[in-house]
């Protein structure tokens, strides 16, 4: 009824091309950024910020990254916790370096430092493929943590092999650091989100992204008509890297302030985001953000009931969140291989004939 | 209606605001994943303690106490939403038993105003008061451990460990690399040359340190492991047949869940101590009879009296004696985060006291101030005996190398401060 093509016609190129060609739809995604950007600054705490939206943010970003590369270009990778290690050492690096420059340039500098990294570990990409892929991507991840706790420059030297991110701001704001106001890091992190979900948007649609999509589906039938393999393989790597060391640097600088790379940017990190965007939806902008939610929102939504509602052990509870995020996985790939996004799709076809379907 | 909504508005923010008739001592615990062996028994014992001064005193100085617990998996990004989920509480100290979590939370919980106690754990330089106000690692740290396994060698090899060779077999993280540095001191000082080997989290492969190991001969091997890391550095050196009682572990890597496994192969496993072993003390009486009989014990209830349980109820009973002395010191029951810390740096452990809390000759006695948050740095040993299967500490209370951790402390400490702008001071 109120979600439907009819009587919205579009009279130039762009309004026919624009993302949400539904008004409806559009009205939901500027009512969605309205409450993001106008609303939840004003009412958020500690609580909120630090347990559900930076993760949450931060995530989505990586799940962009990783699925730009995974979802529109059909390249398997395991080495996101190994790239999200460079987005954070690099930024550690270029804090401590220049400490007077905006965090903005910082974040975004470790993101295309990244990209480089991410370019060079994507030449295998130009031989191998699938498994083999995985493979090479997976000496990656681990060649880049036993990198970062082995070269003691990139932790300044410091005994403890860890990293910690000293006060740093933007226009006079602090943006990491223990003094932090919830509404800043939560803005900083939200801009970053935004801008990353657009760019990507915009890619995946372009020249580009036909030629990663092209390349996912058929290779030798791409290189065919017309696409350059090597070039559609290695833009789709930078760029994916550029996404993944952007939040990489978030993790570290706005969200945990110290970091151990071993542990915090090891393989489960990898496996974490695959299975975000495996649950969300391979290919699909909607599907990161909503795998990102779904595997931050429920480990905390299991405790939030399990502990604090019915008092349960907190190590019952733990198991539980495995047991069900482990389930959930499976399911998943059973019923709905293309995750949320999919289901969302769905439910707009249907919204779309409501209330009166064939 | 709109009266109604309003009064519902201010009854839900009254509900969720802190509630100040407690004393809330969060325990951030680990009940699962690879360091779940290490972290049951510990979050068991200060869960005990803290029921038993509900049920057998009222609580601390008759305010009950309560111990709202969550699960980090020994995981930072976990421990940080463990302490933005319980710092609203009205949280008086965190004890997150890892060494990640707690270089987290030093910068966290001190622009919260809330106390750190990392009870042999964390940041070896929060020692130094001054620059660390809010975080505290009494009674012994890192570097006391790394220092008094070197004095006890010095010991055994009659006062000289001249061309020696001492392997450090270290958890590859912020807490197997705290010693580096120290030993690094120590064997110029004593002339032993010093063996690193890294172990990765979280440490079931290890055969190539152990190959590296017996190749290479070392007289001694240090180990600062935790979690499976430790059963498996055990097992692999009883496979090659490296003789036990030179084989030394921190406190950390001294529990019964570390050597059982090997059997019989473990016997004369040495590891550090900061407090006393076993059951045989009149606390565990009243344990029994007001937590265990009253079907109050935490977890399985089958930890009781283990080594890493008596670290949690000692972790406990140091945060209760603080809780107490900033009671006093404030003329004040219901105290604040603030006033515990308090209570924290006037913190006095004297024998007497351990004696009417049930604990005689449990730890060593020690004195908290601004300008010490680590208490005087005394150690004993304790040996795994396999036959009698129990540990037992074969040596006194003895302090560390003072003359070599101290101008270590101040450095790392003065770099802490001038990274982060901190005026050293105790006010």
């Amino acid at each position: 009824m109120l979600y439907r093509e009819a009587g919205d016609f579009s009279t130039t190129y762009p309004e026919d091309s624009q993302t949400f060609p539904i008004k409806f739809d559009r009205w939901r995604y500027y009512a969605v950024l309205f409450i993001a950007i106008f609303v939840i600054p004003f009412v958020i705490n500690d609580y909120w910020v630090n347990s559900i939206f930076m993760p949450f943010l931060i995530y989505a970003i990586a799940a962009i990254g990783l699925n730009i590369l995974v979802g529109y270009c059909g390249q398997v990778s395991l080495g996101t916790g190994g790239f999200m290690a460079v987005g954070a050492y690099a930024c550690y690096k270029l804090m401590t370096a220049f400490p007077d420059v905006s965090m903005i340039f910082h974040v975004l500098l470790a993101g295309l430092i990244t990209a480089g990294v991410g370019v060079i570990f994507g030449l295998p990409s130009l031989r191998i493929k699938g498994f083999y892929l995985a493979v090479a991507t997976l000496a990656a991840q681990f060649f880049l943590v036993w990198l970062f706790n082995r070269v003691s420059w990139f932790y300044n030297y410091s005994a403890s092999g860890q990293i910690n991110a000293p006060e740093r701001e933007v226009l006079g704001v602090l943006i990491t650091g223990p003094n932090t106001e919830a509404w800043a890091t939560y803005l900083f992190c939200l801009f970053f989100t935004i801008a990353s979900a657009i760019i990507a948007r915009n890619l995946t649609r372009g020249s580009i992204g036909r030629q990663w999509m092209a390349i996912r589906d058929m290779d030798i039938a791409a290189e065919i008509i017309g696409v350059n393999p090597l070039k559609a393989k290695l833009t789709a790597f930078a760029v994916s890297s550029f996404f993944v060391g952007i939040s990489g640097a978030l993790f570290f600088a706005v969200y945990l302030g110290a970091v151990e790379v071993g542990e915090v940017f090891g393989i489960t990190k990898s496996f974490l985001v695959l299975f975000m965007i495996i649950i969300g939806g391979l290919g699909s902008i909607f599907g990161s953000f909503a795998g990102a939610a779904f595997l931050v929102l429920l480990p905390v939504l299991l405790k939030v009931i399990g502990v604090d509602l019915f008092g349960w052990p907190t190590d019952i509870v733990a198991h539980l969140n495995l047991v069900v995020v482990g389930g959930l996985i499976v399911i998943f790939l059973i019923a709905e291989p293309h995750g949320l996004a999919q289901l969302w799709r769905v439910a707009k076809e249907k919204l779309r004939l409501w209330p009166f379907p064939h | 209606m709109k009266y109604r909504l309003g009064t519902w508005a201010v009854a839900a923010t009254m509900a969720a605001s802190p509630v100040m008739a407690d004393l809330v001592f969060p325990s951030l615990s680990y009940r699962t994943g690879p360091y779940a062996a290490n972290g049951i028994p510990f979050a068991d014992g200060y869960a005990d303690y803290f029921t038993l001064l509900n049920e057998r005193d009222g609580g601390i100085g008759g305010v009950p106490v309560r111990v709202p617990e969550c699960e980090t998996g020994y995981n930072t990004e976990k421990g940080v939403e463990c302490y933005e989920s319980t710092k609203g509480d009205g949280a008086l100290v965190y004890q997150p038993l890892s060494t990640g979590i707690t270089y987290q939370l030093i910068p966290k919980a001190t622009a919260d105003g809330i106390p750190v106690h990392s009870m042999g754990y964390g940041r070896t330089s929060a020692k130094d008061g001054t620059v660390f106000r809010n975080i505290f690692n009494y009674p012994a740290n890192y570097w006391d451990g790394a220092s008094y396994a070197i004095k006890h060698l010095l010991q055994v090899n009659d006062g000289s460990l001249e061309g020696k060779k001492i392997a450090l077999v270290y958890h590859n993280s912020a807490y197997g690399k705290e010693p580096i540095r120290t030993l690094e001191e120590l064997s110029e000082k004593h002339g032993f040359e010093l063996m690193l080997l890294a172990v990765d989290h979280p440490g079931q492969e290890q055969k190539s340190q152990w190959l590296q190991i017996r190749r290479e001969r070392p007289d001694n091997v240090i180990m600062y492991g935790w979690g499976v890391m430790n059963q498996v550095a055990i097992q692999e050196a009883a496979n090659i047949r490296f003789p036990m009682e030179n084989f030394i572990g921190i406190w950390w890597s001294g529990s019964e869940n570390d050597v059982r496994p090997a059997g019989a192969a473990a016997d004369g496993y040495k590891a550090l101590a900061f407090h006393n072993v076993g059951d045989d003390f009149p606390v565990f009486e009243d344990i029994q009879t007001y937590v265990v009989d009253a079907g109050k014990a935490a977890g399985a209830g089958d930890q009781i009296g283990t080594v890493l349980y008596n670290r949690g109820l000692y972790a406990a009973m140091l945060a209760a004696e603080a809780a107490r002395t900033a009671q006093e010191i404030h003329g004040v029951d219901e105290i604040t985060s603030e006033m515990m810390r308090d209570g924290m740096e006037a913190l006095s452990i004297t024998e007497e006291r351990m004696t009417e809390l049930g604990l005689p000759n449990f730890g060593p006695t020690f004195e908290v101030s601004c300008e010490n948050h680590g208490g005087g740095g005394f150690v004993a040993m304790a040996q795994w005996s396999a036959t009698d299967d129990q540990w037992r500490l074969i040596s006194d209370y003895e302090q560390s190398d003072q003359d070599v951790i101290g101008p270590l402390i101040a450095e790392d400490a003065a770099a802490f401060a001038s990274e982060n702008n901190i005026t050293p001071g105790c006010n």
